[in-house]
Order: C-alpha cells, then structure tokens, then sequence
C-alpha cells in the first residue's frame, strides 16, 4: 500500500497540532475573559495589571500554579489521586478530533477538510468520550479521602448520568433531519441562513440539549460538585499547584468543546448568509474557520453570562428538573419530529412548530402534576397550628 | 485479515476470568463485575463472527446484551444497596438467610 | 504482521490484563478501573473488526453509565478491602480440582482438533464497516419484535429498581 507521506501524514499532524494548541490557548483566553467578563457583569474592573487589558494575567495565573508546593497529603490513595487531574484532561482533549471547525480548504491543490478525522459515527464518538469526563471528578473525589470531596464526587456521579440521557436524546431529531452521525455532514446539511439551522428546528431540542450542557461541564447553575459554600470546594479540595490547575483547565476545554459541538449540531456550524462561500478555494477556507470561530466564542460568552446571572440549584431541584423536564422534553422531540417527517414529508417549518407546541404542552403538564402534588403535601404538612411550608416548594 | 480463531480464543480467555472472578471472589460487587466481563466476552465473540458470517446480526445481539445488561446492574445494584443497609456487608458467604 | 496484528495483540494484551486485575485487586474501586480499561480495550477491538456503532455503544453504555453506576454505589457504600478467604473448604477443594482437571482436558482437545474446521472461515470475509443504517434497518424490521422486549426488560428493571428502593424508605421510617 502506498502512502503518500503529505496528505496522508503531514497534514493531518499538523492539523492536530494546531488544534491542540488551539485549545490550550482558547483556555487561557477563556480564564481571562471569565473574570474580565465578571467584573464587567459586577460592576468592577477584574484584573487589568499584568500586560494590556490584564491580556497577561492568564500566564502569570500559570507561572504561579507551577512554582507553588506540589502537595499531595498523606491520607490520599496516591496512584489514583495523581491520575484524576489526568483522567479529566484527556477526554476533553479527544473529543474535539471529530469537530468539523470549516469547511475544506485548497493549499496547492490539497483539498483539505478542517477537521481532524471525519468519523461515520462522530456525534456518537463525542457522547462516547465527554462521559468520560465524570470519571476524573469521582476518582479524584474518592482519592481525596476527604468527606466533602466524596460528597461532591457522589454528587457529580449521579448528575452526569441524569443529564446524559438528555444530552443525547436531545440530538436524535437533528440526526433524523441530516440522516447521518457525521458531525460534517449535520454542518453541511443546515443551510447558509439563520433560518435554516437546526436550532430554530429543534427548539425545545436545543434548549434541553444546552442545559445539559452546562450540567455536563459542571458549571454554575449545576456545579453542585464543587458548591463552595457547602463543600469547601468539592472534589478538587485536596489539590494543589498544577493538578489543580489541570482540573480548571479540563473544565474549560470542556466548555469550549461543548461550544463547538453545540454550534455544530444547532448554529449550523461554518454556516453564515452565504459569507463562507466567497472568495476562492483558499479564501473561503480561512472565512469558514472565522465564522466557526466567533460562533464558538459568542457561546462560550453565554456560558460565562449564565454563570454570573443565575444562583445554583439546590439538589433535589436538579434532579427534578433533569428528570421531570429536560427528559420529557428530549423525548417529546423525537416523537413529533419522527410522527411530523412522515406526516408532512420532511417540511421543516411544520417540524419546528409541532416541536415547539408539543415541548409547551409537555412542559404545562408536567408543571401540573407537580403543583397538584405540591398543593397536597403541603395540605398533609401544615396541619392546623403549623406554618405553611410553601417557601421552599414554591421554588420549584 | 485476521482469522476468527484469534478473537475467539480471546474471547473464551477473558469468560474464564470472568467465571474465576465469579468462583474466588467473596465481595457481591466484584462478581456483578464479573459477570459483565462475561457478558463481554459474549460480545466479543457475538461481533467476531457477526464480521466472518458477513450478517449484521451479530452486532444487534450485542445491542440486546448491552440493553439486558444495563437492565441486571440496575436491579443488581440496588439489591447490593438494600443488603448492605440490612446486614452491613456484602461478603456473599455471609449473606445466606432468607430471612432477617 | 499487519497492522491489525499489532493491534489485534496490544488491545488484547491490555484486556486481558484489565480483566486479571478486576479479579485480583483488593479494592473494588481499583477492580472497577480496571474493568473500565477492559471495556475501552473490547471497544478498540470492535474498531478493528469494523463495528464502529457497537464500538461506540460499548463506551457509551458500558464505560459511560454502568460503571459509573459501579463507582457511585462502592462510594455510597464506603466500601473498604473485604478479607479474601478461600471460600473453597475440605472436601470441595478437592472435587475443584478434579472438574478444573477435566474442563482443561476439554480446552487442549478442542484446541488440537480446532483450526480443521473452516465452515465459519469464509473465505471472503469482509473488512468493510456494517454501517449504522443496516443495523437500524434491521433493528426495526427483522428484530422489532425483540426490540420491543428489549424495552419491556429496561421498564420492568426501572419498576423494580424503585420498588426495591421504596420499600427501603418505608421500614426505615
């Protein structure tokens, strides 16, 4: 078998090599941009000392995490405390191999699509590897050998496979519509206007799809792994120096591989009125790459404004909002988009209406059934002389 | 092209490991791991002749397996909860009344 | 040596290694990543053999939901090292023996006579990937049946997961 070294071997090292790097800088960009962001959102500067804009603080942040001490406490199972960091790192790392990040672009007549390995299977490669991701958290919890750290590993255990089930019955809909597991062939499939992105499709779909996102990643609304107030600071409690950095930076990548999935599946990837397809070959290449780009950093903005505008769930109300909302909703979306395809034949206006006035009705019922089961506990509860103990139900 | 013997003999090496974790391990939850090797070991070779036959079947047993699977640790794993709240072990060789 | 050789032995290697650390570690915590390594072997294997679904299945369901289903419940438990005693006493010592005697016996006969018979070694056998449509296609016609049942186990397991909870909750209080 002949192997062309170029195409076969340069290019995609260099491919790889260059996303790679990508991330690792796109975390550095995100650590800065999260507190400058913050101290936007809160009405106060952030850090701005260390080079232009504070553009530098990230490096000093990582010059200082790998000078401190590197403790690793005696009461720790050493082996699997060392691994834990790691173990949270490398599937975020991996899952992005199969994001199309642009369309191909032509170097010397090299066609060259902008992503590492087109997959048949990618979507499912990305589910695959993302829930991977709870296992870094549960171990470096249990090795920690620290009460709170084990609360905040069970927590996250219990969480991840809730909101998994989400995460991926949210996007069977935009796997009927595109017909493929390619994550190119989904981009590809949406169309160049805004209108034509799966997003507006699969609204519910979507919204469900995000949320669990954010629980996936372990941001706030949903980092009840880490809840400071409650469990000093989680699973990450007994780290130190770069191991706790590592930690950070997983959780970054995280969100910047689930920002470019979501754009993706949902934001029609390179897609943008028709801009990706001017200019030649080459040019529309680098064009597509932008557009993927900025698409990916408005969302990563999104997650920095949710985690500064909503408090955090407690834990009972994310289990009910995993199971008895997003689920049904997920699911709800599959049907309708399936029942809607063969009834209208595949128009996509009809799809996107039903998705949304089925996930309403849903929604309505489900809310229902709850208030009718809240209104009767606490008929049970606030016997004659005691208050009435609607405070907290009511949040729900 | 590898022959179907390879996957094979794998297949039968990684079942007996899986059954003398069955046979010499006391702790409930290293046999229920076991047990899923097993079942792994199935799939294995439920997919190496799926490929040799040239039917897709093969795979869709393993979807099924996979579907029985997740099913059995569910309720397995509930009943090593409920046993532990109970007697406070779950040392199969300690676990033998019916009752109490 | 092909390429498939090469990995064919090092994703059985490191399988074969997971899987005689899940029986020979003493905490379950450490049998359960073993398992896990196991399976992501057993997905590998699948690549090679062209089942990328099933591959991806196997990390999904197995690596992704299962055992971590494992991991919650030993650290809900707290579970230290149990005390491995041999659980074989006198005379069943004995009688293991004489059956492992036997069951190795078996496998060296089927292991001389194996290699004549070539009714499953079909000569054209392909390397070509089963896609995901003809494993959805069938899945939905030949095996509906089936996959219905299958939905039925999966409903009968959540009905009785939530039985044997509750029942819990109710003598505790």
């Amino acid at each position: 078998m002949e192997i062309e070294i170029l195409p076969q071997i340069i290019i995609p090292i260099i491919k790889i090599l260059f996303i790679a790097h990508l991330l690792i800088i796109g975390v550095m960009a995100m650590i800065w941009s999260e507190r400058r962001v913050s101290g936007w959102i809160q009405d106060r500067l952030g850090p701005n000392r260390v080079g232009p804009q504070g553009l530098l603080q990230p490096i000093a942040d990582g010059i200082k995490f790998l000078f401190k001490e590197d403790i690793i406490p005696n009461h720790v199972d050493k082996p699997l405390y060392v691994l834990a960091p790691a173990m949270l790192l490398v599937p975020a790392m991996i899952a992005v191999a199969v994001v199309p990040f642009g369309d191909t672009i032509t170097i010397a007549d090299n066609v060259i699509p902008l992503q590492i390995a087109d997959i048949n299977i990618g979507i499912l490669y990305i589910l695959a590897i993302t829930s991977l991701g709870v296992y870094g958290v549960v171990i470096g919890a249990w090795a920690s050998n620290n009460k709170y750290s084990l609360l905040g590993g069970l927590r996250s255990s219990a969480q991840m496979i809730s909101y998994e089930l989400t995460l991926g019955l949210a996007i069977i809909g935009v796997l009927m519509l595109s017909e493929s597991l390619s994550l190119r062939t989904i981009a590809k499939e949406q169309g160049a206007n805004p209108w034509e992105w799966n997003f507006l499709i699969h609204l519910p779909a979507f919204l469900a799809f995000t949320t669990a996102m954010f629980a996936e990643t372990n941001r706030l609304p949903f980092d009840l792994a880490e809840a400071e107030q409650e469990l000093v600071a989680g699973y990450h409690t007994e780290y130190s120096s770069m191991k706790f950095a590592i930690f950070f930076m997983a959780e970054y990548m995280n969100m910047i591989v689930g920002s470019a999935v979501v754009v993706t599946l949902f934001l029609g990837g390179w897609h943008f009125f028709g801009l990706e397809s001017i200019g030649g070959p080459f040019w529309s290449g680098v064009i597509s790459f932008a557009i993927f780009f900025v698409k990916t950093g408005i969302f990563l903005f999104v997650f920095i404004w949710v985690r500064w505008t909503l408090p955090r769930f407690r834990y009972d109300q994310l289990m009910n909002f995993g199971w008895k909302f997003l689920l049904p909703v997920a699911l709800t979306s599959i049907v309708v988009t399936g029942t809607l395809w063969i009834a209208t034949n595949g128009s996509r206006l009809w799809i996107g209406i039903g998705n949304l006035v089925a996930a309403f009705i849903v929604v309505a019922i489900v809310a229902g059934i709850m208030a009718v089961d809240n209104n009767s506990k606490s008929a049970v509860q606030s016997a004659p002389d005691a208050p009435p103990l609607r405070g907290l139900d009511a949040i729900e | 092209m590898l022959s179907l013997e390879y996957y094979l003999v794998l297949s039968a090496l990684l079942f007996t490991i899986g059954v003398l974790g069955v046979l010499i391990r006391r702790n409930a939850i290293i046999i229920f791991m076991c047990i899923e090797l097993m079942l792994n070991a199935a799939n294995l070779a439920f997919v190496a002749i799926s490929r040799s036959l040239r039917h897709a079947e093969g795979q869709l047993f393993v979807f099924f397996v996979m579907a029985v699977a997740a099913a059995e640790v569910a309720i397995g794993l509930a009943i090593i909860v409920s046993v532990f709240k109970h007697k406070e072990t779950i040392n199969v060789d300690e676990v033998n009344s019916l009752k109490g | 040596m092909t390429a498939e050789h090469v990995l064919f032995f090092v994703f059985g290697a490191v399988s074969l290694i997971g899987a005689i650390s899940v029986i020979s570690f003493r905490h379950p915590i450490y049998s359960a990543l073993s398992l896990i390594v196991t399976f992501f072997a057993q997905a590998g294997l699948f690549v090679l053999l062209g089942a990328h679904f099933v591959a991806a299945v196997q990390v999904i369901v197995y690596a992704g939901a299962i055992m971590v289903l494992f991991l919650f419940v030993i650290m809900l438990l707290n579970l230290g090292t149990l005390s491995a005693k041999s659980a074989l006493k006198g005379k069943l010592k004995g009688l293991a023996v004489v059956l492992g005697v036997l069951l190795a016996i078996q496998g060296v006969y089927i292991a001389m006579t194996a290699g004549t018979n070539t009714a499953l070694e079909s000569a054209q056998a392909s390397t070509e990937a089963v896609t995901t449509y003809k494993i959805g296609e069938l899945l939905f016609s030949k095996y509906l049946l089936p996959f219905e049942v299958t939905s039925l186990i999966l409903l009968a397991a959540l009905i009785g997961v939530i039985v044997l909870v509750k029942r819990e909750n109710q003598t505790e209080n």
